[in-house]
């Protein structure tokens, strides 16, 4: 996991350096979309062959519709606070 | 929202194909997504450090901004710990680093996958689907009932793509630099929350 993160921050640093050349920065947004599509796919097959994952995909799908839930619930009603106290009364 | 449908035609497509066996075996026996993970995780990495918006955004407006991602990761980590006491199977840990995908499906399932476990990893993707799902279908709403920065918040990493025309046209354009400056904000902050916690 350090290694994930160690890796980021290396390429954080190359990009800052990048940040003038356009069309690198373009190609390497690019290269990410497919790297997205790649690794998604290589997880959708390593599921797909897991049969123990296959059985319990609707348990897994409830479980993630209560963190979403729980996610969304908690950050709107924060929101409200945070707007109400810091932004609301600004725009009159 | 067309980038998210070929994204999960991406995996339903190996989702298929690794179900029915269709592959041939050493691509399934032979991980190379290790590998893999590294260099997306480089290239995101390149562009989060070449794109300097943010710090201009910055220059513009007062500290404050700072205040809606913040009440997306708090609000996000309270509401979760509370759902947490509902969902059996699932350790406390477990919950905290699917919700902390703030919406970035993409990033937070492939790096829950190769660094912990695959089935979280398929909760994962699903839950952050769902939240932009959610956010794309009730932003309106929110901003009747609970006010501008709600469908921000909700949206979360998604805020400053998927999720901001809706936003923008919930909240109004005013709204629209907050949004995509919080997306850009958890977009950074994924990749280090989720694997911070996962190490715990």
């Amino acid at each position: 996991m350090i290694t994930v993160v160690a890796i980021m921050t290396a390429g954080i640093v190359l990009g800052y350096f990048l940040r003038n050349k356009t069309r690198l920065i373009k190609i390497n947004d690019k290269l990410i979309t497919w790297a997205i599509y790649l690794l998604l796919f290589i997880l959708g097959v390593g599921i797909g062959a897991n049969e123990i994952i296959m059985k319990s995909l609707p348990t897994l799908g409830l479980k993630a519709l209560a963190i979403t839930i729980g996610g969304v619930v908690g950050s709107i009603i924060l929101a409200w606070l945070t707007y109400i106290k810091f932004f609301k009364s600004k725009e009159q | 929202m067309k980038g998210s449908l070929i994204i999960l035609g991406f995996f339903t497509a190996g989702l298929l194909l690794g179900y029915n066996n269709l592959l041939p075996s050493f691509l399934i026996e032979n991980d190379y997504s290790n590998y893999a993970l590294y260099f997306l995780m480089f290239l995101v990495g390149i562009s989060i450090g070449a794109d300097t918006k943010a710090f201009q955004m910055l220059k513009n407006h007062n500290l404050k901004i700072f205040l809606v991602p913040l009440t997306t990761v708090v609000g996000t980590a309270i509401g979760i710990s509370l759902i947490y006491l509902i969902i059996p199977g699932l350790s406390f840990k477990e919950v905290q680093a699917v919700g902390s995908g703030y919406g970035y499906y993409s990033l937070s399932s492939i790096i829950i996958t190769e660094t912990y476990s695959k089935s979280l990893g398929v909760v994962a993707l699903l839950s952050n689907v769902m939240r932009e799902i959610s956010t794309l279908l009730l932003a309106p709403l929110m901003v009747v009932y609970l006010g501008k920065i709600a469908p921000i918040c909700s949206g979360g990493a998604t805020s400053m793509d998927t999720t901001l025309p809706i936003i923008t046209k919930a909240s109004g354009k005013d709204y629209a630099i907050i949004s995509l400056f919080h997306g850009i904000v958890l977009t950074i902050l994924v990749p280090f929350i989720v694997s911070l916690i996962l190490s715990l």
